[in-house]
């Protein structure tokens, strides 16, 4: 539980924090929240020389709705203010009551969203709601900023799209009301065994389109497109548990420990993406 | 009557005081050993294996020994030639165990090498750096393999990797020939059995998980030729013995404190290699040393608890009559014996008669060897294991018999009227009146209305079930025939000029409230303010004698202690105030401590003040004829018998049919710990118990892989229970006292870990039993309830 030697540097804005990556090269890591980052380093897991805190910078913060009628949250918000998020109460629940569930109050008020989803921690509960609410995830770098669709930015096991020279700034959606996430916690690290985010687009009783994303079960979040046809045209809640029922079995590859193993996370993840659809259903 | 002036003073026995202790605690203003700075101080890391097991084929230290700052590096091998092998505390074969490897490694996290140096990342970083290369062996982990023939083995001369083989059995031990008698009744008794349950059970094995890790400061003063060690210790003056012992030192030369302890559950009575090898290197690098445990060495190093696996069987008659028990044990016990090892799983058997009439029981146990780490006591030391193994087995024969596990347990009771009460092992029990519990329990349960609530849930098809379980355990250790370190307690009362009273404690508190449970005895027995009165502790220069807090020993034996301290004391202290009335021709026995005067009983105005009499006793003038000056006496207790607790826990638990995860949504516990001193206290241990009980029932378990690596090792997969894990706990009590000290305490510390653990998983076995489930392996895993209830179609 004793760290390697590293130098500390407070970034005072993003430019800085870019120039200083750049210059640290592959020994240099940003810190955030370092509630992924730092336990790894007591551990000796992870041994970066150059620590660059981007957490205070008032550019990563906020939650607003933007000109174009999307919600935008800043990398540098922590779970517990986006758990508190009147915002996102009203306009995208799933986010501020997913960010509600995540560890415990200690974790919630440091860890960050940006932090989240760039480590892509396979059991992060925020990764899938991302994907299911087809979050765009803006990025700076030195060639300037470009954004990616979370879909695309989750890739494998704490692999994402961004260079080491770049940094995540924020998060973008569509506000959506008719979104859920219902996860199984493992017991230990609260980390989701399975969880599994549905955001629909509800007419009347039926669904008339769906995205549906589940983390935890796998290497990285990721859609399950089978449910999210199954879903299309259903009726709900009744059409929940058919168009649930084979999400686990799609699955490519299914994480396997000691709190689970692969057919028991194949089959939770058809039991909670039934739950996140019933739940946002439950809101149409 | 007349009056005077001054407070009346409320009795303090009894009432619900607040803890003294705590306000320190939780402000930040405690001191624990990792809060000691010693100017030149310098500070060690342990290089430790990564391997089960293996032989050491070279250490190479020299880029650590290279770095700047670092003072020395030295391996098990240099160490050993002036730290010879570790003492345990128990009287069965053991092999050789040093604090530092030497030639082989037998668990991931064995120490191989140390480095002292000028910082601890310094001296973490170094220790990185030393370069260990090992011929691995194969990895001994599942302790019925490691008996069978081909199995590698740990030590040399201990075959089959068996550390302890005991039998006793038949009719129990001849106490004329300390015998087993022959065992043929074992046998008659199940023969003419109606029904015999028979199971295979695991009581896991489990991290104490203490909130302090261990830590150790020392300071050897060549010129005084004095060693002093600070250590998170739940026995200072144990310490101070073995640290002697191991130095070469005498006890006149070594003082041992435990300042502020955090936590302590058993794991911290062991006298560790960490402790030796700080007293050896301050001598040997001429400064004083630190070293503080990390939370991956607190899960790699610190022992382990539990980890027996019973077969065991239970005869009944179709009347719910018990006619006998057969228990098979086998406890890994890891890689070592360390101070009190091989006799925790002892203490299992002892326990197992419970609290029933059992005709005959035969018992077997055999200890194993095996590639991981040592196990010691850990919060109830056998008696949990033993009383979860009779427990479970009871549940099973109520529900094989269909009748009221309640019913059943009253029905096998030992009567009241039967105590003292000699078990099959061979206890006494010292008092008993379970009835009275177990109606009380049901009552403040209502039991019968959770039987109906179970059913209703049951028919809205949710999983649901209710548990019972009746233990008694075993407090108060001592005496000193039984106990290896000796069984007294040693208690010191000085009051002070001015009426003021500082007591020690050779019962070194690591949570236990001591200082105000001590406090309360002596204001009630001085009659005098809370506040006046200071209890000490943890310090061998402070604390003359002591043996320690374990085995809920602290208030029946350390309390009779301090009592009889008190006595002496305020004895001398009448001898004094009959002098200084002397015109009122008052005898000593006369008196009494009242309102804090000690006065005349009955007649307030002929006394004098407390204060007055204590500052005269410092100046005696004239001296009474035949006293000696001052008021500081000091008492050893020898308890004639352990003390018998008991009680019964009563809970119930949902399970999600989809997911299998256990919910625990009622906990009652009334429990019987003879007269209690501080009810809040006495709930503050039951709240605790209960927490690590369940703990052990739903969520813990320390897991090994097949090569003997821990995958258990942080938080992030051991699984402690929270707060939000457990239901508000529903607290009562009976009081019965015991009669082998003269306070009628029995002690409380371990009850809860008793009870809960077989009554919640009996709970999830109700849960469960309509999918035709009888036992289910702790902790209640999720994915092994929902298997269960796949392997029934999900279907009840």
């Amino acid at each position: 539980m004793i760290p390697t030697t590293f130098e500390y540097r407070r970034a005072t804005s993003v430019a800085e924090a870019l120039t200083l990556l750049q210059e640290g090269g592959p020994e240099a890591k940003l810190l955030a929240g370092g509630h992924s980052l730092i336990p790894m380093m007591k551990q000796r897991l992870a041994e970066p020389g150059l620590l660059i805190d981007i957490g205070g910078l008032d550019e990563l913060r906020g939650i607003q709705e933007t000109d174009d009628g999307e919600i935008a949250i800043g990398a540098a918000m922590t779970h517990a203010e986006i758990a508190a998020s009147d915002l996102l109460h009203t306009q995208a629940p799933i986010v501020a009551e997913t960010a509600a569930a995540i560890g415990d109050a200690q974790v919630r008020n440091r860890g960050t969203i940006g932090g989240s989803l760039a480590h892509a921690d396979p059991g992060a509960d925020l990764p899938a709601v991302m994907v299911a609410l087809d979050a765009t995830i803006a990025i700076l770098g030195p060639n300037g900023d470009r954004k990616v669709q979370a879909d695309d930015f989750f890739q494998d096991i704490l692999t994402v799209d961004l260079g080491e020279d770049e940094i995540v700034t924020g998060v973008c959606f569509q506000a959506c009301r008719s979104a859920a996430y219902a996860k199984l916690e493992q017991r230990a690290s609260k980390f989701a065994l399975v969880g599994v985010a549905a955001a629909l687009s509800l007419d009347g009783g039926s669904c008339s389109s769906a995205r549906v994303a589940v983390t935890g079960a796998s290497s990285h979040a990721q859609r399950l497109g089978g449910v999210e046809d199954a879903l299309a045209g259903a009726s709900l809640p009744d059409g929940a548990a058919d168009a649930a029922a084979g999400a686990g079995d799609a699955l490519d590859f299914v994480n396997e420990d000691l709190h689970g193993s692969e057919s028991y996370r194949r089959a939770m993840t058809a039991v909670f993406a039934r739950r996140a659809i019933e739940a946002a259903a439950g809101r149409g | 009557m007349t009056t005077v002036d001054g407070p009346v003073l409320p009795k303090l026995i009894g009432e619900r005081v607040k803890r003294r202790e705590d306000p320190r605690l939780i402000q930040g203003q405690a001191t624990y050993v990792d809060d000691i700075k010693l100017p030149g101080m310098l500070h060690l890391a342990f290089k430790r294996s990564d391997i089960a097991h293996g032989v050491i084929r070279s250490i190479d230290t020299s880029a650590a020994a290279a770095m700047e700052g670092v003072e020395l590096v030295i391996t098990g091998a240099e160490l050993a030639e002036t730290l010879g092998p570790m003492p345990i505390g128990t009287p069965f074969p053991a092999p050789d165990h040093y604090s530092v490897a030497t030639d082989k490694v037998r668990y991931v996290g064995e120490p191989v090498a140390v480095v002292v140096a000028e910082d601890r990342y310094l001296a973490r970083d170094a220790a990185d750096a030393i370069e260990v290369e090992y011929d691995e062996l194969p990895a001994v982990v599942d302790p019925e393999a490691a008996m069978e023939a081909g199995s590698a083995t740990l030590h040399e001369g201990f075959e089959r990797n068996i550390a302890v083989e005991s039998y006793w059995g038949g009719t129990g031990v001849n106490p004329e020939t300390a015998q087993p008698e022959d065992d043929s009744a074992v046998d008659a008794a199940f023969a003419e059995a109606d029904v015999v349950v028979s199971q295979r059970m695991l009581n896991q094995r489990l991290a104490p998980n203490a909130m302090e890790p261990r830590g150790v400061v020392a300071q050897y003063e060549p010129g005084r030729e004095y060693l002093t060690v600070w250590s998170a210790t739940q026995n200072p003056h144990i310490l101070r013995t073995l640290v002697a012992a191991m130095m070469g030192l005498g006890e006149h030369q070594v003082r041992a404190v435990a300042p502020e302890v955090g936590g302590g559950f058993g794991c911290k009575i062991n006298i560790y290699g960490e402790e030796y090898v700080a007293a050896a290197l301050s001598r040997m690098v001429k400064a004083p040393v630190k070293w503080i445990e990390d939370r991956t060495e607190a899960f790699l190093t610190t022992t382990h608890g539990r980890d027996l696996l019973g077969y065991i069987d239970l005869a009944a008659k179709n009347d719910g009559t018990i006619l006998g028990l057969k228990a098979r044990i086998i406890a890994d016990i890891g890689a070592y014996e360390v101070l009190l090892t091989a006799m925790i799983p002892t203490l299992t058997g002892l326990m197992m008669n419970g609290v029933y009439r059992l005709p005959v029981v035969r018992h077997e146990l055999t200890e194993v060897f095996t590639n991981k780490t040592p196990t010691d006591a850990y919060r109830g030391a056998g008696r949990p294991e033993g009383l979860y193994f009779l427990e479970r087995a009871v549940d099973m024969l109520a529900r094989e018999l269909d009748m009221d596990p309640a019913e059943l347990r009253r029905k096998n009771f030992i009567p009241t009227d039967e105590f003292p009460f000699a078990t099959q092992g061979g206890l006494i029990y010292d008092s008993g009146n379970y009835e009275p519990c177990l109606d009380k329990a049901l009552d403040v349960a209502g039991w019968q209305e959770m039987l109906a609530e179970r059913d209703a849930a049951r028919a809205e098809g949710r999983i649901v079930g209710v548990g019972l379980s009746f233990y008694v355990e075993v407090c108060g250790l001592g005496p000193s025939a039984v106990v290896p370190t000796g069984g007294w307690e040693h208690s010191g009362v000085t009051v002070e000029r001015g009426g003021k009273v500082t007591a020690t404690t050779g019962a070194s508190p690591h949570g236990q409230g001591n200082e105000t449970t001590f406090a309360q005895m002596l204001a009630d027995h001085f009659s005098i303010p809370l506040e006046d009165i200071t209890i000490l502790h943890g310090d061998t220069s402070v604390v003359k004698q002591g043996i320690g807090t374990f085995g809920s020993r602290s208030q029946a034996v350390g309390g009779a202690a301090l009592i009889s301290a008190a006595g002496k004391a305020g004895d001398k202290m009448k001898q004094f105030a009959a002098a200084l009335l002397s015109e009122h021709e008052v005898a000593p026995e006369d008196l009494v401590f009242e309102d804090g005067r000690i006065q005349v009983a009955g007649a307030p105005e002929v006394s004098k003040t407390f204060a007055e009499v204590a500052d005269f006793a410092y100046i005696p003038v004239p001296l009474p004829p035949g006293m000696e000056p001052g008021l500081s006496e000091e008492s050893f207790f020898e308890p004639e018998n352990n003390t018998y607790p008991f009680g019964c826990h009563i809970s119930m638990v949902e399970v999600d049919r989809e997911t299998g995860e256990p919910k625990l949504v009622k906990m009652v516990a009334v429990d019987d710990c003879g007269n209690v001193i501080n009810p809040l206290i006495v709930d503050g241990q039951v709240h605790g118990g209960l927490a690590q009980g369940i703990g052990q029932a739903m969520f813990e378990e320390v897991v090994y892989d097949e090569d003997g690596q821990p995958v258990t090792a942080s938080f992030m997969d051991y699984v402690m229970p929270r707060a939000a894990d457990l239901p508000t706990f529903e607290l009562d009590n009976t009081v019965t006292p015991t009669p082998v000290n003269p306070l009628g305490a029995k002690g409380v510390g371990e009850a809860g870990t008793i009870g809960s653990t077989p009554c919640v998983v009996n709970a999830a076995v109700d849960a469960l039993a309509p999918f035709g489930v009888t036992h289910i392996e702790m902790p209640l895993r999720p994915e092994r309830l929902w298997r269960l209830i796949q392997e029934n179609g999900g279907q009840s």
